[in-house]
């Protein structure tokens, strides 16, 4: 058993095994890095707007029973304007388009996240892949990540949801699969300059297997690069989901925002003047992709060596 | 640095076309090739995919209409063929389908060709503001961050870029061509010209752009975020290097050592990235046409997702796909020629 390093960032009784080492200093490094982002404030603003419509998107259905959005039970007169009653106005059918929007919150939010998850998993496995296994492999990998880069996404999109047919499931595979190659590239990367160091050698000639050695060595150094494109993923993921679903290719089922853009649009909002209707959805797009891209800019600052990204 | 070693040449690529050539030549091939080798690929993927999918084809070419029985029969025949009988007709005429556009009775490239122009129209138009606009912004903002111009336009350009272009759309059009409360809409809600004016006079040309203020700059407003950040991005990048200091040192003014040393190095990786672009642009260019009732390739796409009109969609998708891939084996050919280092 090698001897266990003590360094000054190590607190408490030295860490005895070796996955007790390696969570240690696991611990330290996260504990350094929230410090950091805590100073961002930027970043922390983002966290801030995010935790929000986090808590708006739990909390809906204690707010507004499921059935305050049926159409047929609306309370108010189609497009009026906001009042105490309704503090964002009402929607084409007297709906409160505040109801709408905490509703919507919910499935924005979720395809966002689940989205990026899907992608990322893509992306990484793709990226990882074609980093560690040179030759035949690697390559048609290469080019499969070269070909999705290039084809234009909300015409790829568009093709994949109307071939799929609508649903929320169908929604989240059809962004998660179209938004993976620029992750796949920035991992393939990282990958080459992770294989170029001598521990992957060592790690080599005690006879660790391809998996060993990208599940084990690789995938956590190539980590903290992925958590940073997330956030920023996130946001592109929102932003499609709303494009989507306004162009008609959502879940017809349950509210967006994209949906009540596409309800509003519809229904003829722009020359009623409706700001409001319209408005108030669009307003929460960008506040949640703001908060999205403020938080990956603070982690990318805080990850980057250089420490001048931006 | 990331978007030079993007664009360098595949090194396996490089090995596979031999020494024989010189590297430039070397480049060229195999930029081609690799854009060749997407087009291909895409071919090859709509073919697949309107293939694959569970069902009888037959319905998702023509669900929710009323056909002629001979028409579907005729249908199910040229699916009947085998596969690869089917591929070959298919390369040979990708666009034909042997089969029209359902919606429109007309063989597709016939629907899709008037729709050409308004959509070059709007987005060439769109890119040329935003791309000389966002590259003035992101020089000022660059050569003196962190300043008071360079705080305001980062944070405007953070928020545009989290922006759905086509909500902006709408919202313009809210404000400008409908009014808000006492202010009156002064634009035209959509469309590109007056219903009953000829396009081909002076006056007609007028219409026009008055028609395209309010789209054209929906799309550049968004699109100048993106340029700009870049822009500022390759300035930071710039100035820290020796050769500004050398220009310094000669007792050049600030102002022309950003103008004749600084700027033509920084403009690089935003030329490209405006080629690059091309492939959001045109995802732009759906939405934003879509709302600006525009009759162009995006309000053309729009309309055929209900339906849908498959071969339609199926061509759009081929020609979007092309032109990009053409634009970006433009950038990458213009990269190589400004940037001799990518070249070797």
């Amino acid at each position: 058993m090698p001897e266990v390093p003590q360094g000054p960032e190590i607190e408490g009784p030295a860490p005895t095994s070796a996955r007790a080492i390696v969570w240690t200093r696991r611990r330290t490094a996260m504990s350094a890095f929230l410090r950091r982002f805590a100073r961002s404030r930027s970043g922390m603003f983002g966290l801030f707007i995010l935790v929000f419509f986090v808590l708006v998107a739990l909390t809906a259905p204690f707010f507004f029973p499921r059935t305050v959005l049926d159409v047929t039970q609306a309370t108010g007169q189609p497009f009026s304007p906001p009042s105490l009653e309704f503090p964002l106005g009402t929607d084409d059918s007297g709906v409160s388009v505040l109801a709408l929007v905490c509703w919507g919150a919910r499935i924005s939010l979720l395809v966002g996240l689940a989205a990026t998850v899907l992608s990322m998993f893509i992306g990484t496995t793709v990226g990882i892949s074609a980093g560690h296994y040179r030759g035949f492999g690697g390559g048609a990998l290469d080019r499969l990540t070269d070909w999705f880069l290039v084809i234009p996404y909300l015409p790829l999109a568009i093709v994949l949801a109307t071939v799929l047919g609508r649903s929320l499931l169908n929604i989240i595979i059809v962004i998660g699969v179209t938004s993976w190659p620029g992750t796949a590239r920035l991992i393939r990367a990282q990958t080459l300059s992770v294989e170029g160091r001598p521990y992957l050698e060592r790690a080599k000639a005690l006879g660790a297997g391809n998996v060993h050695q990208m599940t084990k060595h690789v995938l956590p150094n190539v980590m903290p690069l992925v958590l940073a494109n997330t956030t920023l993923a996130v946001s592109i993921s929102i932003l499609s989901e709303t494009t989507l679903s306004f162009l008609g290719l959502g879940d017809p089922d349950n509210v967006s925002w994209g949906s009540i853009l596409e309800q509003g649009f519809a229904s003829g909002a722009i020359s009623q003047g409706a700001w409001w209707y319209l408005g108030a959805p669009g307003v929460c797009v960008v506040l949640v992709v703001l908060s999205f891209n403020l938080i990956g800019r603070a982690i990318e600052e805080i990850l980057d060596p250089r420490g001048d990204a931006h | 640095m990331a978007l030079l070693t993007e664009a360098g040449p595949h090194p396996s690529a490089a090995r596979r076309s031999g020494g024989a050539l010189s590297p430039t030549a070397r480049y060229v091939v195999n930029r081609v090739l690799a854009a060749i080798s997407t087009l291909v690929f895409v071919v090859l993927f709509n073919f697949f995919l309107f293939r694959v999918m569970p069902g009888d084809p037959i319905g998702l070419y023509t669900r929710g209409r009323n056909m002629d029985p001979d028409q579907i029969r005729q249908l199910r025949a040229a699916l009947d063929k085998p596969l690869l009988q089917q591929l070959l007709e298919y390369l040979r005429n990708p666009f034909s389908q042997g089969v029209d556009s359902v919606k429109y009775h007309a063989p597709v490239w016939e629907v899709i060709g008037p729709r050409v122009g308004p959509t070059l129209l709007l987005v060439g138009t769109a890119t040329l503001v935003a791309t000389i606009i966002g590259v003035w912004l992101g020089i000022r903002s660059g050569w003196n961050r962190g300043g008071r111009f360079d705080k305001v336009s980062t944070s405007t350009t953070l928020v545009l870029y989290s922006m759905p272009e086509f909500w902006f759309g709408m919202i313009i059009l809210i404000v400008f061509a409908v009014g808000i409360g006492p202010f009156p809409g002064i634009f035209p809600i959509g469309g590109l010209s007056t219903p009953g004016v000829d396009t081909s006079t002076p006056a007609g040309w007028l219409d026009v752009a008055w028609h395209l203020v309010l789209p054209v700059t929906t799309l550049a407003v968004i699109y100048l975020a993106e340029y700009s950040l870049i822009m500022r991005a390759s300035i930071i990048e710039e100035t820290g290097q020796d050769y500004l200091q050398t220009a310094r040192a000669k007792g050049l003014m600030d102002r022309m050592v950003r103008k004749r040393h600084a700027v033509p190095n920084a403009m690089l990786p935003t030329m490209t990235l405006v080629f690059l672009n091309l492939g959001f642009v045109v995802g732009g260019a759906i939405t934003i046409e879509y709302v600006f009732s525009i009759n162009g390739l995006g309000s053309l796409t729009v309309d055929a997702l209900s339906g849908p009109d498959v071969p339609l969609l199926q061509a759009l998708f081929l020609l979007f796909s092309a032109a990009v891939i053409f634009a970006n084996l433009a950038a990458d050919l213009l990269y190589g020629y400004f940037d001799p280092r990518v070249r070797t």
